[in-house]
């Protein structure tokens, strides 16, 4: 009873007790595709840990320095001080490669659960009214997510991180006007400067992931104020959230996720190795590899300026130099894209409602067309980053592929991006359950301009649905409730107890507005569904049940004995 | 307090026996990682080991969550998200009262001429962030080490002479007393005149011409020499120049041509500049002549 005691204990100094109750019976929907950003928050935690653990042994400096350690090819060679150290911590400090490659990894996984939290978001209109802002706090942290990857990418002062920065500052220069006063400010002289690592440094550990906290902080906190998203179903309302609570369900399962990430991410830290350094060599002004490919969340990046032409056209005496557009105009038209989109759609479907029942990514087919015409544009871009590793897998000259890539990349995302917005129109027109029922009947529905809608999708259910109601009944001091709908088979327990009736009544309204009430005697018979009770059910035995049941009542007896009712 | 509810009917046995094993493996994979760094550490190992005591952990929790607690079957009610006009209209009237300082328009803007003026001044110490000792962005980016009279060295320092420089091999060529400056890397290659289609912008002694080694694409030095092409490549975007022709570009994003560098015979028999490229090395900016 120590817990019990504890708990009583802080409630009576801090009075916590009644928005813990509430917090602790938050639902959750059970949908796979929710965990997403979970993933993406569980990577932040691990990059916290292990990049502390790094700041330990990294020394963020470019003054000379001998490495002297187990790595013989650099045994007694001057290095810059961030480069000597990160050899160091690869290969004489114990578990320091581990960590190290472990913290690359989990950057990687960061943003990929980031990019594919935000495809699902995007795809089920989750960014709808009220959600905008959220859709922002979450757009402007991918942002600072590829920022902070990138200048990790940098600071070890190896060859290749040294070349991703140069062409990142050729990037940065080619705005006109301020390009040059950016990079000579960030930098505090021309390239490659002494002051460059130091700053990237508490960029990197300091201002960055801080201001990635607060807005992680507000995103989540957002969450828990405006609830969460839900698909529709029976049972399911824009009133409701239908799932598991907090506590215990999501509890387990999401430490487990938790679990699962450090599992994935120590798995790949520890076998496949990512960054080797001290292959790469030190930075110097003079040297490059063949083939450099960067970390695969600025690839697209990179793609863009390979494929786009030599052109630098002048404006009167000034240059707009070749990597403007591919460099600053794509990436700036992505994130400005990404920011407007919640009021591009609502210029156009005049839709000012709020929206806490998802689409699905067909109900809405310019969406779903305009989204995957970009995912081929981004994923053309990214897979150009690679032509010359292509064109020699191939064996045919790079030039070639480049031709071929320029036309792809302004081909294929119409292409994809029609047919996705005729297979979404086939699916929302027919009555084919997935892409492959799709009849030709079908696809031919999909042409032609939308019929009139044939009524007003009613955004409730059905309020004469026979059967539908909700259940009230007393239980000891408190209220529960539950709705029942018999033909969808569906039965749904109010997350938490209320201390009246009217509250009860209260919350049962909120969440199904219109359907009947009743109050019933006593508890219902059938018990909240759970998977142990069908299971057990299944399995029916009937000396096996009786036996359960006279156990659980002995159980309760024992209990009530020494410390009386609680 | 709500009254005690009936306990959940006990677990089959089979489950509870499950996450207690998974536990025990992570336990195990723990003990492992502690035995591994012990024993000197080995980065396959560590990893291994922490992957299966958090894999173990994992499915543990998950395992007990999906089958020993209750799981779906809840529904939360929305508070509801219209809000009330009334409360709305009492927001409003609270926030623009008479004595509210929303009204006072004319301090209000006193006020917010302060804040920005204090704003504005804030941003002046950004500036130090390029110190002022400096040489100006433009300026920088328009000069580099290279000086009349200043010798080619190799990378370890090693002055050059003519000679040095054999056919059909790209020698990279620092100027002497500064061969980690970002911006003076060039590279010297002799070439057969008669193979010129255009003159080299820094001119040639002999064949022997020197060009600045950073693309003009974004700045990524152009290593790979095509042997018996005369055109030098970029490993960054794959743009192509073409030495024959005044190192211009002939593939790829590329669109300016490499900066050439003049240089001539010191009394001393080494090689050393007559003067700065032909053009600003590397990549383009806003201001380049």
């Amino acid at each position: 009873m120590i817990v019990d005691r504890f708990v009583r204990a802080v409630d009576d100094r801090l009075r916590l007790s009644p928005i813990t109750r509430k917090a602790l019976a938050k639902v959750f929907p059970d949908h796979w595709s929710f965990m997403l950003g979970e993933i993406a928050l569980y990577s932040f935690v691990a990059l916290i840990l292990t990049g502390v653990y790094l700041t330990f042994f990294f020394d963020a400096s470019s003054a000379d320095r001998v490495y002297r350690g187990s790595y013989a090819p650099l045994d007694g060679s001057s290095t810059s001080a961030a480069y000597a150290s990160t050899v160091r911590l690869s290969w004489d400090v114990r578990a320091g490669l581990l960590i190290r490659q472990t913290h690359h990894w989990a950057a990687l996984v960061f943003v990929a659960a980031i990019v594919v939290h935000l495809i699902r978001v995007f795809f089920t209109g989750a960014f709808r009214k009220p959600r905008e802002l959220n859709w922002f706090v979450g757009v402007t942290m991918l942002t600072l997510a590829l920022a902070n990857g990138f200048t990790g990418y940098s600071m070890p002062d190896d060859l290749v991180s040294g070349l991703g920065l140069r062409i990142i500052v050729s990037v940065v220069e080619s705005i006109p006007l301020v390009g040059s006063w950016l990079v000579f400010l960030a930098l505090g002289g021309e390239f490659p400067s002494d002051e460059m690592i130091p700053r990237l440094f508490i960029s990197h550990v300091f201002l960055v992931p801080a201001l990635l906290v607060a807005l992680v902080s507000v995103h989540l906190a957002m969450i828990v104020r405006q609830k969460h998203t839900q698909f529709p179903g029976p049972g399911r309302t824009e009133h409701n959230v239908v799932g598991s609570r907090l506590w215990p369900s999501y509890t387990l399962r999401s430490l487990a996720l938790f679990a699962w990430v450090l599992a994935v991410l120590f798995a790949l830290g520890g076998l496949v190795q990512i960054n080797p350094v001290w292959l790469y060599g030190p930075f110097s002004p003079a040297q490059a590899t063949s083939p450099a490919q960067p970390d695969w969340y600025v690839a697209w990046g990179d793609g863009a300026l390979r494929l786009f032409p030599p052109w630098e056209p002048r404006i009167g005496d000034y240059l707009v130099p070749a990597p403007f557009v591919p460099g600053v105009v794509v990436g700036g038209v992505t994130f400005l894209a990404l920011y407007a989109w919640p009021f591009l759609e609502r210029l156009r479907t005049h839709d000012r409602r709020r929206h806490h029942l998802l689409d699905r990514p067909r109900d809405h087919p310019v969406r779903m067309g305009v989204g995957v015409a970009a995912l081929t544009f981004y994923a053309v871009l990214v897979v150009a980053a690679g032509d010359d590793i292509i064109a020699r897998l191939l064996r045919i000259p790079v030039y070639d592929l480049l031709s071929v890539f320029r036309v792809l990349v302004l081909v294929l995302p119409l292409l994809t991006g029609a047919l996705a917005f005729l297979l979404a129109r086939a699916l929302r027109r027919g009555d084919a359950a997935r892409l492959g029922d799709l009849t030709r009947a079908d696809l031919a529905a999909a042409r032609g301009r939308e019929p009139p809608p044939a009524a007003e999708e009613p955004e409730q259910p059905a309020r004469d649905r026979t059967g539908e109601r909700i259940e009230l009944w007393p239980e000891g001091e408190v209220w529960r409730w539950r709705y029942q709908d018999p033909d969808a088979g569906v039965t749904l327990v109010g997350n938490r107890a209320a201390p009246t009736e009217e509250e009860a009544v209260a919350a049962a309204r909120l969440a199904y507005p219109g359907v009947d009430r009743v109050v019933v005697p006593g508890p219902p018979p059938a018990a909240p569904p759970g998977r142990v009770r069908t299971a057990l059910r299944r399995g029916t035995d009937l000396v096996m049940g009786v036996s359960l049941l006279v156990a659980a009542l002995r159980q309760r007896r024992g209990r009530r004995g020494p410390d009386g009712p609680a | 307090m709500s009254p005690r509810r009936p306990p959940l009917p006990p677990a089959p046995p089979g489950v509870s026996r499950r996450i207690v094993l998974s536990f025990l493996v992570s336990a195990a994979g723990a003990v492992g990682f502690a035995v591994t760094y012990g024993l000197g550490g080995n980065t396959r190992w560590e990893g291994v080991c922490l992957a299966v005591a958090f894999a173990g952990l994992a499915t543990g929790l998950a395992t007990w969550g999906r089958r020993l607690v209750p799981a779906g079957g809840y529904v939360e009610e929305h508070e509801g998200f219209t809000p009330p006009p009334v409360e709305q209209a009492l927001t409003a009237e609270e926030l623009t009262a008479p004595d509210s300082p929303i009204r006072r328009r004319g301090l209000l803007g006193a006020l917010a001429l302060a804040l920005s003026a204090l704003g504005v001044a804030a941003l002046f110490p950004l500036r130090s962030l390029l110190p002022w000792d400096r040489p100006r962005p433009d300026e920088a980016l328009k000069t580099t080490p290279w000086r009349p009279g200043v010798r080619l060295v190799t990378a370890e320092g090693r002055p050059l002479r003519p000679e040095d420089v054999p056919e059909e091999t790209v020698v990279g060529v620092f100027p002497e007393g500064a061969v980690d400056a970002g911006d003076a890397p060039a590279f010297a290659v002799r070439l057969r005149p008669e193979r010129f289609t255009r003159p080299p912008a820094g001119g040639h002694l002999d064949g022997l011409v020197v060009y600045s080694l950073l693309c003009t694409h974004a700045g990524c030095p152009v290593r790979l020499y095509l042997h018996g092409t005369g055109r030098v490549l970029c490993p960054c975007h794959q743009s192509s120049f073409d030495l024959f022709a005044g190192a211009r570009p002939v593939a790829g994003p590329a669109a300016r041509p490499l900066p050439g560098l003049p240089v001539e015979v010191g009394p001393d028999g080494f090689l050393r500049a007559r003067g700065d490229f032909t053009a600003p090395p590397g990549a383009g900016f806003w201001s380049w002549p």
